[in-house]
């Protein structure tokens, strides 16, 4: 069978569902490519490639259509072009079918399947497939250069001879895809990093990305995103107050803001009200990536940049990927290789549809003209419901607060709890005994204190060099041996003779051996 | 020298060997450390040897000579796998001179008694010390000479009490030696009637303390050490080998007390110090290794797991085998290895393997680290001084907190001969007799290899459901012959 790709006919958009690398591997699979003159020119990869890697260059979009019966393409198909399709054929595209009804009724009647990439059901096994993932991750990092390319100043903080600069602050709300991927890129361009996410579970991830995570002061059971197929829900009035509260507190210190909370198939949260923006400095910069759907912040204007009164700077552009055609393209061009594999599983070059498959149900919206969205939840749980967490909840300041001092106290009592028993214990021994035993017992109790101070302070590393020092210097009764030699009964000097002797192998052979030990350890 | 001079030379020898034990809270500052202890050490002999009331000096200038001599070949020739033996030795030897030193004292104390019973009565402190003088005392029987009856009565606890402590740190270390050194067999073993026995010894030793304060004469004491030695034998045959690290230090935590016991008795402020320094120093690594296997103190002296509440959970699943070309593409992918080292790579004398693995896998660019547990091996720090022989640098070895949370972002963990200490149960199964114990959460890497010699249980012998995950394959053989082979795999 013939794969095909249309050129973009939606403006603006750059990006290609075929590659000439992803061409190849098509080929393996027992298909033929084709593709229309001029369709990859925006994304760099010109039609003499795709004619190096075997694939027909074919003149006009409708001799495309004719010949080919699978059609992959990015955006869903225009009007013109779902009219095109034809009894059989199958249309693999990006195709949000419940903002476009009609076009997939359409599309339905024409006797043509349709796999959605969007629905593509979010399940371990077909995460290679996840169109959507690998744009988000485009667009969450092309979302922190953007801001930089409108942000006056370094990301990183920098001392240099000509003065000091402050890192940038940047918060990231909503870590999904989108969120982790820009999370990831302005840490690694070196500014400090918040992000925040109504599921409490991101912020594991969100940590480990390097940002911090924004806890709010609210106590809820938190919902699980396990149970929505990994996308946040909607929350309750009260939490929307506490998270607002929270990013007021936030807004006059940060300096870009990227939004990316979306919940699907509703318009985008309000997150960052017109307040929050006037409280912000001069020449900071916000990035809406729910722009599409009406924005995380109201001042957005979808696909264009403002500047608001106060000097801010609001980037509502919706085509990220689109502005990075090549990776977008390359990207795209594997997860549609990845589904073809799925369908072809002979690698013969014949499609077969298997409506039992849980990935392909579920991203089928139209098969045998009937339209089959919505799918039937998928069989295989999304992912592994959310384990009751032990873990303590995050402390606010006045508990942690009460905590230390409680610790203190507690310390504080049982510090002089034993002060005290050690205290009436002295007593008790300098009661009965004679004073000079009581001048050796106040250097022996020092010495033991002073040893319990200066032993915490050991590395766990040098424990064995500290077992041999301390066995060196244990010799040290040698000093008893050496009092008695002197002795004029014979059996005491031959004792004592004895005791010196092998305190001495105790003392060199202990000293040695430490020096011997630390001389190895070394620093890479 | 005078008796002002010896006395300042033992101050600035207590504030030399409190900077020694400070100075090795860093590898390198350390190094200097053993310096301030050895200056330390030779100003206190020196002070001494110099010093009033010594005599016999040949007999002191040969015995310190073959006895340096001793040692320095002791430390020239042990194997850095052998530290755990020597220390042992070491300790032993301490005890042994606590003995007889306080054999010493006791039979000083029988002379001056006879020699003062032998003077007229009627002579007054002066004109009796004169006395004594031309009879030939000298040193340490001048000072018993001086004391009053109740100073004699405690001299006489305090000497019974250094002979006790010595005993059974003599014992105690010759066994643990023995244990140590593999020439008396690991596992816990006790006589019929266990702690019993001991704890009949120890209170018949006190019985025997009483008697001797009130004059019953020196059999008691002899007696006593003969309880005592029994003490320290039966006290560490009853302890298991996994256990070792606190039996290790919790005698070294002895032979201190041991000496600041012989302190007192000698009246010798610098023994006191020294002793209590050594003594409070065992005690603090004695306690914080009970803290890393989350048992107490006692239950470690009383000796051998066991006393399960419940039955231990079955273990499921099946051990699979790895061979050295499967480890070898898997490290050649990882980015991130952390190696888990324990006694079976002392046992097999695999450090240096170890070390040229790491130096290949970190030419390739690989973070390599090491996660050492703090009871790892037989004594307190012995995979940090094995790595360190083999020249692998300190800054990548890392103690169990440092490294436990980065097991989930690492490729490959290679576990080298330890067992217990990377065992799952210990937080999964309530009812193992590990449970509670802090684990090096190894399981958590993408990939585990384990380096074992064959399917059996670890020292404690506890199932290691580790051994069964799906992530983990078991790579059987001796650690130092698979990581040689390994090596070959892995061009340098």
């Amino acid at each position: 069978m013939k794969i095909g790709t249309p050129k973009e006919i939606f403006e603006g958009e750059n990006r290609v569902a075929m590659t000439p690398d992803s061409a190849l591997q098509l080929q393996k699979l027992g298909y033929s490519c084709a593709i229309e003159a001029g369709a990859g020119a925006a994304a760099g990869f010109s039609d003499a490639a795709y004619a190096a890697a075997g694939v027909e260059v074919v003149k006009t979009a409708a001799a495309l259509w004719k010949a080919a019966d699978i059609v992959a393409k990015v955006r869903p198909p225009s009007t013109e072009e779902a009219k095109r399709l034809k009894e059989g054929q199958l249309l693999i595209s990006f195709f949000y079918p419940a903002a476009n009804k009609d076009l997939m009724e359409l599309s339905a009647s024409k006797g043509a399947s349709v796999i959605a990439m969007d629905m593509v059901p979010r399940i371990s096994r077909a995460q290679k497939m996840d169109a959507l993932s690998s744009m988000a991750n485009i667009a969450g990092y092309r979302a922190v250069i953007e801001a930089g390319n409108n942000f006056g100043r370094f990301f990183t903080g920098q001392v240099t001879a000509a003065g000091k600069v402050p890192p940038a602050k940047v918060l990231v709300v909503g870590a999904g895809v989108a969120g982790l991927a820009a999370i990831g890129t302005a840490t690694s361009l070196g500014a400090i990093t918040y992000a925040f996410d109504v599921r409490p579970e991101v912020a594991e991830q969100v940590e480990s990305m390097g940002a911090q995570f924004v806890y709010l002061d609210f106590e809820e059971q938190q919902q699980d995103g396990a149970a929505t197929g990994g996308y946040a829900a909607p929350s309750s009035p009260e939490f929307r107050e506490a998270q607002l509260k929270k990013f007021r507190e936030l807004a006059p210190e940060i300096d870009i803001v990227i939004t990316t909370a979306l919940i699907p198939n509703r318009d985008a949260p309000e997150l960052w009200t017109p307040d929050m923006v006037a409280a912000m400095k001069p020449g900071s910069v916000i990035v809406d990536l729910a722009a599409e759907r009406g924005g995380n912040c109201k001042l957005t204007v979808m696909d264009q940049k403002i500047v608001t009164d106060n000097g801010v700077t609001i980037v509502g552009y919706t085509d990220f990927p689109s502005r990075m055609a090549s990776q977008a393209s390359t990207l795209y061009s594997t997860n549609i290789r990845h589904m073809m594999t799925d369908l072809t599983p002979g690698k013969d070059g014949q499609v077969v549809h298997n409506m039992e498959d849980d990935v392909i149900r579920g991203a089928t919206i139209a098969h045998q003209k009937a339209v089959t969205f919505p799918p039937p939840p998928p069989k295989v749980q999304a992912i592994a419901a959310q384990k009751p967490k032990e873990k303590a909840k995050e402390l606010t300041p006045e508990e942690k607060r009460a905590k230390e001092v409680a610790a203190f106290k507690a310390q504080t009592r049982s510090q002089v709890m034993l002060l005290g028993i050690g205290t009436v214990l002295m007593l008790l021994v300098g009661s009965v005994a004679p004073e000079s035993f009581m001048a050796h017992f106040i250097v022996f109790a020092l010495a033991c204190f002073v040893g319990f101070q200066v032993i915490w302070n050991v590395s766990h590393s040098l424990h064995t060099p500290l077992m041999a020092v301390t066995n060196a210097i244990s010799g040290i009764i040698i000093l008893g041996a050496l009092l008695q030699v002197g002795s004029g009964s014979f059996i005491v000097v031959v004792l004592a003779a004895i005791s010196v002797l092998i305190a001495t192998v105790n003392i060199v052979g202990g000293f040695l051996v430490t020096r011997r030990m630390l001389a190895m350890f070394q620093k890479s | 020298m005078s008796i002002g001079i010896v006395a300042a030379a033992y101050i600035a020898a207590a504030i030399l060997f409190i900077l020694s034990l400070g100075g090795l809270s860093g590898q390198e500052s350390a190094k200097r450390a053993v310096w301030y202890g050895i200056v330390g050490m030779a100003l206190a002999v020196a002070a001494t040897v110099f010093g009033p009331g010594m005599g016999n000096y040949l007999v002191v200038v040969v015995m310190i000579a073959a006895g340096a001599f001793a040692g320095k070949y002791l430390a020239a020739k042990v194997e850095m796998t052998e530290m755990p033996q020597l220390v042992a030795a070491l300790h032993s030897f301490v005890g042994l001179a606590a003995v007889f030193i306080g054999f010493n004292a006791d039979i000083e104390m029988g002379r001056v008694a006879a020699m003062k019973a032998g003077l007229s009565p009627t002579l007054n402190e002066v004109g009796m010390m004169a006395a004594l003088h031309d009879l030939g005392i000298a040193g340490f029987a001048e000072k018993v000479a001086h004391k009053t009856a109740v100073e004699l009565n405690i001299l006489k606890a305090e000497v019974f009490l250094g002979v006790f402590i010595g005993a059974v740190t003599f014992t105690g270390s010759v066994i643990a030696f023995g244990k140590l050194a593999g020439k008396v067999d690991g596992k816990a073993k006790k006589l019929p009637g266990g702690h019993i026995l001991n704890a009949g010894a120890a209170l018949l030793s006190v019985i025997l303390l009483v008697m001797y304060m009130s004059g019953a004469g020196s059999w008691t004491l002899y007696v006593m050490s003969l309880l005592a030695f029994f003490i320290g034998y039966h006290l560490i045959m009853g302890i298991g080998g996994a256990d070792m690290p606190v039996v290790v230090s919790m005698l070294n935590s002895y032979s201190g007390w041991a000496a600041a016991a012989i302190g007192f008795s000698l009246s010798n402020d610098l023994l006191i110090v020294t002793g209590a320094l050594v003594g409070s120093s065992g005690a603090i690594l004695s306690y914080i290794m009970c803290k890393a296997m989350n048992r107490s103190f006692i239950s470690v002296i009383l000796g051998g797991f066991g006393n399960t509440t419940g039955p231990a959970m079955e273990v499921t699943g099946e051990q699979v085998a790895i061979d050295s070309d499967g480890v070898a593409a898997a490290l050649e992918d990882a980015d991130s290895v952390i190696i888990i080292p324990g006694y079976g790579m002392a046992v097999a004398q695999a450090q240096q393997s170890v070390s040229e693995l790491t130096k290949r896998l970190r030419a390739k660019g690989k973070n390599v680290r090491f996660a050492i547990h703090p009871v790892a091996g037989r004594l307190p720090g012995h995979m940090n001084v094995l790595l360190a022989e083999a020249k692998v640098p300190y800054d990548i070895v890392l103690e169990m907190d440092e490294i436990n949370e980065d097991f989930p972002e690492t490729d490959v963990a290679i576990v080298i001969g330890s067992n217990d200490i990377v065992n799952p149960a210990a937080q999964e199964d309530p009812n193992s007799p590990i449970a509670g114990m802090p684990v090096l959460e190894c399981w958590k890497a993408k990939q585990v290899f384990v380096s074992k010699r064959g399917q059996g249980t670890g020292y404690s012998g506890i199932e290691n459901p580790l051994f069964y995950k799906e992530n983990t394959r078991m790579f059987y053989g001796d650690a130092k012959k698979s990581l040689d082979e390994l090596l070959t795999k892995i061009p340098s």
